[in-house]
Order: structure tokens, then sequence, then C-alpha cells
């Protein structure tokens, strides 16, 4: 090995490059998915007490975009544009949102098993919307409780980084231990507010299971641009959490800057969470399934496993939703979760020591 | 002059764990750093790359100070093969060699041609082109060294740094990790400093070395000079005996007994001697 070193240096012509193999691999995984998240959206708007035919709602969809293809009733037009269609888009978007918080917080943690709610996001955002439903009149009509979520989402987040200041130093174990613990203070904060006050005791467990219920085409406007603008901003830190998964030191001596990224993308990753979990109630599963088939499928590289779990998220998170329709319009969480819990048992046994 | 530490003083909250550290490295130079478990040598890397900050004193590549340099620009200059990595995740040996291209590559871009260009001639050179769509997590552990190697070595650094590249290897990994290390100073000009536990390899390829005692630098020169009966009794507390092999033209080293133990053959732990017979 030490003769001829200098020698060595020459490139293999002909033979396809690693790279561009890769970069072809990675587009053709996108184009798939997002076909498969416009199919997704037009067959789960046909599903539902009123059928109607896909090609009815190509043709409704291309006349509220401006073209006129092909015929249709009014009555099938007020369904789609009114109820089906912004329940499913708010699915897309929620488990965009869900799903792109699992993957950077497992690349940040270096954990599977870390998920959207490591933060106590998920606790924050449940004991906020069950303030603003047994305690708060509805200030602001409808939207009362998805901003009190909101807020107690970042409640969450401003209390987990403080614990982290009073400790003193900052680490990713710091970080995760802090967030188990304030999803526990609020939790039992809940579980009090649910005892005491029983007659919204309904109300409150519903929102916390989680659904896509209520949407319309305002709650659609405010949450598509939020979530994308974070899952873009995101993404500018895939090469970062790429080198993250060598270790922190290793990232280091590449040029990353470690500290910054640590303390920031948690906030981002729970932002992304607080905005979908406002919205939708803490859904449980997607964030913490969807990054891992989505590794399995494309590999650990997060510069395709970012844009690919967010279609993918949103691919099954409407699924799972029109699931949910037809099974007497059970919360959209229990779907996820009655789906998540086997594949993660089989997750588990397939991690070896 | 390439590499200059000057003058390093470093604290672990009020625990000091270096003091007056100063030496040069110049180009083409092989460093072995050793010292007892504990000593600082890992914080001492630490410091020449960037990642510490020391109390006191500077390090400087090119007569440039490091602290105002920007990481990725260090990236380019100093690369480093930690002591464990993380294997959280399946990642291919190829992605992992390219992350060595990062520093030349802005937050969106992919990477360029010339990046796979680089990428293959160093995984050449390690010997781990044939491993390029492997996973790290099935290859052997000699493999993987040479894997994180070529990985440090695609940042195209001037010096290099290594922290205990042959702990956990059998022998014959070490030696063609040692080989490697050694063709790459020779026949690339590249600076090393290499934390190292084994004394006969230190002996062997180092073309200088650094004992560390305590966050102190005990003695620094030519293996000779500094590989002596009294200053390895004084470090590592041992016995040796040290003679000069003609064949690897080195020194070896071989430990014979403790400073504390009165024999050879007397039993480290006498305690135990008496429970067996007992």
């Amino acid at each position: 090995m030490i003769e001829g070193i200098q020698g060595t240096y020459e490139t293999e012509h002909g033979k396809t490059g690693l790279l561009e193999r890769r970069l072809l691999k990675w587009r053709a995984t996108l184009t798939y998915l997002t076909i498969g998240l416009f199919l997704t959206i037009i067959a789960a708007t046909a599903i539902g007490p009123v059928y109607i035919s896909p090609g009815e709602i190509i043709s409704i969809i291309s006349y509220r975009i401006g073209f006129r293809i092909g015929e249709f009733s009014e009555t099938h037009m007020r369904i789609i544009l009114q109820l089906r269609l912004p329940r499913i888009l708010l699915g897309v978007f929620v488990g965009m949102a869900l799903s792109v918080a699992g993957v950077i917080m497992q690349g940040l943690f270096r954990n599977p098993l870390a998920g959207p709610y490591v933060l106590g996001v998920s606790s924050g955002a449940s004991l906020g919307a069950a303030l603003s439903i047994t305690l708060l009149p509805s200030i602001m009509g409808i939207y009362t409780t998805p901003i009190a979520a909101f807020i107690g989402g970042l409640t969450a987040i401003f209390l987990v980084y403080n614990i982290i200041k009073l400790c003193g130093r900052f680490t990713v174990e710091a970080l995760l231990l802090a967030g188990i613990a304030v999803t526990y203070l609020f939790s039992a904060i809940l579980s009090i507010l649910i005892w005491t006050l029983n007659r919204d005791a309904h109300n409150i467990l519903l929102w916390i299971m989680g659904g896509l219920w209520g949407a319309d085409w305002l709650k659609v406007e405010i949450i598509a641009p939020i979530i994308i603008t974070l899952i873009l901003i995101s993404y500018i830190f895939s090469k970062d959490l790429n080198a993250l998964l060598l270790g922190e030191e290793t990232a280091q001596s590449i040029g990353v800057d470690v500290k910054f990224v640590e303390r920031f993308l948690p906030i981002l990753a729970s932002l992304i969470t607080s905005a979908a979990v406002s919205f939708s109630g803490s859904i449980g599963f997607i964030g913490l399934m969807m990054p891992h088939i989505m590794r399995m499928l494309v590999g650990p590289d997060h510069r395709i496993l970012i844009p690919s779990s967010a279609l993918a998220g949103g691919i099954f998170l409407v699924w799972a939703d029109a699931a949910a329709r037809c099974l007497m319009e059970l919360p959209v969480g229990v779907v996820t979760a009655l789906t998540g819990t086997p594949f993660f048992i089989y997750l588990l046994r397939r991690r070896r020591p | 002059m390439k590499l200059e530490v000057d003058n390093i003083q470093f604290y672990y909250e009020a625990r000091k764990v270096l003091d007056e550290i100063s030496f040069k490295a110049d180009e083409g130079e092989f460093i072995g750093l050793i010292g007892p478990n504990g000593s600082g040598k890992t914080t001492l890397l630490r410091i020449i790359d960037g990642i510490l900050k020391p109390i006191v004193g500077s390090v400087y590549i090119d007569c440039r100070r490091i602290s105002e340099l920007d990481p990725r620009e260090i990236a380019r200059e100093i690369a480093v093969v930690p002591q464990i990595a993380d294997l959280s995740f399946d990642l291919k040996v190829f992605d992992i060699v390219m992350m060595g291209r990062y520093p030349y590559l802005d937050r969106i871009s992919l990477e360029r041609e010339v990046d796979e260009e680089r990428v293959r001639f160093w995984m050449k050179v390690t010997n781990t082109l044939h491993l390029a769509e492997r996973s790290i997590k099935e290859i052997s552990g000699g493999e993987r060294q040479r894997v994180f190697i070529a990985r440090a070595l695609a940042q195209e650094p001037k010096i290099l740094l290594l922290d205990e590249p042959t702990s956990n290897l059998d022998i014959c990994y070490k030696i063609e990790i040692m080989n490697l290390l050694r063709a790459l100073v020779d026949e690339l000009k590249l600076t090393i400093i290499c934390a190292i536990h084994d004394l006969n390899l230190a002996a062997r390829y180092s073309d200088k070395i650094i004992l560390i005692k305590d966050g102190r630098i005990k003695s620094i020169g030519k293996p000779r000079d500094v590989l002596t009966k009294d200053n390895l009794s004084e470090v590592f507390k041992i016995d040796a005996k040290i003679e000069y092999d003609m064949d690897s033209k080195s020194l070896i080293i071989i430990p014979l007994k403790t400073i504390n133990q009165k024999s050879n053959n007397e039993l480290i732990f006498p305690t135990l001697k008496e429970n067996i017979l007992a």
C-alpha cells in the first residue's frame, strides 16, 4: 500500500459515477412520491358518504383553479370544495410537519426512538387546548383553541430550554431529559384539569386524541405557509444533520457549528410540530414511524430523507384520515396509533444489540 | 513552520488539564503523542483542531491564529479521526467519505464531479474503494478505521490528527494503519499528530514523540531521547527493558513490571494469591 501513492490518481471514465446514480435515484423517489401525493388527494376526496367519481373531482378542482374540463354537479362541487378538500389538505400539511419534525429529532438525538414530541410540545399543546376549552370563552371564535394550543407548545419549548439553562451544561441528553420532565409536568396539570372540571372532559379527550375535524380553507391557508417555510429552513441544515450522524466531534471537525445546530434545530422542529398540532391535536406515531420507513427506503441522507418523509407523511395521514372517516369518524390519532404500534414492535424486534 | 502550539493552558471547570504546552510541527513530520490515561492527550488534540478554546495560549497554522479562523476554514487545514465514531445509523461508506467534502460546499449545493474524483482518489489510497457501496456497519474494524481516515483525507488537510487509531484493532490491522499513516507523511508531506497507547508502535513510526504527564510536556524529541528507562518509570510507573532492533530499525520496549512490584514473578494482587492458597 505504501508504494506509489502518487501514481494511483486516475479517474475511471466510462463508469457511471456514484454521485450521478444517487441523483437519479433521488429524482425518481421524489417524482414517484409527488405523483403518489396527487393521486392520494384525488382518491381520498372521492371517499365519503356521497360517492363522487375521480373524473368529476378532477374537473371540479380544475374549475376552481380556472380551467373548465368535463361536467360536474353544483352540490358535488360544494361537498368537495367546502368539506372534503380543506380537510384533506390540512391532513397533507399536518402529516408533512409531524414527519419532518420526527426526522430532525431522530437525526439530532441520533436516537431512533426520538420523535416530534420529545420537547413536550404535545403535552404543552394539549394543556393549552384544555385550558381554552374549559376556562376561556371563545374570544377568537373557533380559533381560540388552536391559538391556545400553539402557545402551550411554545411554553413547553421555553420551559425545556430554561431548565437546561438552570442546570448549566447543554447536551442533547439533557434536552431529552428536560423534555420528558416537562411532558410529565404538563400531563399532571392536564389530569388535574380533567379531574376537577369533568364537564369538558369529553371535548378535551377528543382534542388530545387528534383529528382533522372542522378543517376549513382559512386553517389551511394559515398552516400551509408556516409549515412549508419551516420545512424549507430545516432542509438547509440537512448536511449538518448528516455530519452529526458521525458524532458531534467529527461534525465539528468538518466545520459544522454543532453548538448552534443542537440548540436551534430542536426549536425549529418543535415549532413545526406546534403549528401542526394546534390545528389537529396531538396525532401520534407519524413522527416516529415515517422517518423509519423512509430511512429504510431512501437511506439516512437528510437531503433526500427530509423531502421524501414530508411527502410520505402527507400521503399516510390522508389515508389514515380517510380510514377514520369511514370508521364512524374515529379520531385519526387512534388510527395512526393502531397501525403504528405493530410497526413499532416490529422495529424493536429488528434492532440488534 | 506549519503548526505551532504556543503555551497552552486549559481547564475543565476548576481542574487544570493542560499547562504550558508548546511545540512545533513541520510538514512531513509524524508526531506521536504518548502519556498515561487522562494525561490530556485527547484534550490537546481537540484544542489543536479548534474544538476547544484554550484559556491561555494559541495554536497557529502558517502563522494564522486558529481562533480567528472560521470552522470550515479550519476543516480545510486540519482533519480529525476521533477515537470513537457514532454508528447509530446505516450509512454507506461512500457517503461517509463524501462528508469530508462538506467544507468545500455551501449549505444547499450538492457534491460536484470533482468531489467524487477526490473521494475516489482518497478511497484508493486508503484501499477502501471496493467498499464504497457497503454499509459502515457490515465491514470489519480495520476497514472501518481506513474509511474514517479516508473521510478525514477527503478534507484535503495539511495536518491530520488521530486519537488512538489502532486501539481495538488486531495486530495486522494495526501495522496496516500505521504503514498507511507513515506513507501519507513520507509521500504527501502531511503532518500527523497521533495519540497512541502502544509504545512500540509510537517508537517505530514517529519522527518525534511528545510525552505528556499530568497535562504537561515531560519530554519531547526523537524516540530514543524520549523513551528512556527513567521517563517510562516516572510517567508510566513501569520498569521496562529498552532495546534496539536491527530488523525494524526501531526501539523495542518490553515492560517487565510495575515499579511497585518487588520482582517479576510476584503477583500484582497479593490478596488474590492468598485467597487462592487458602
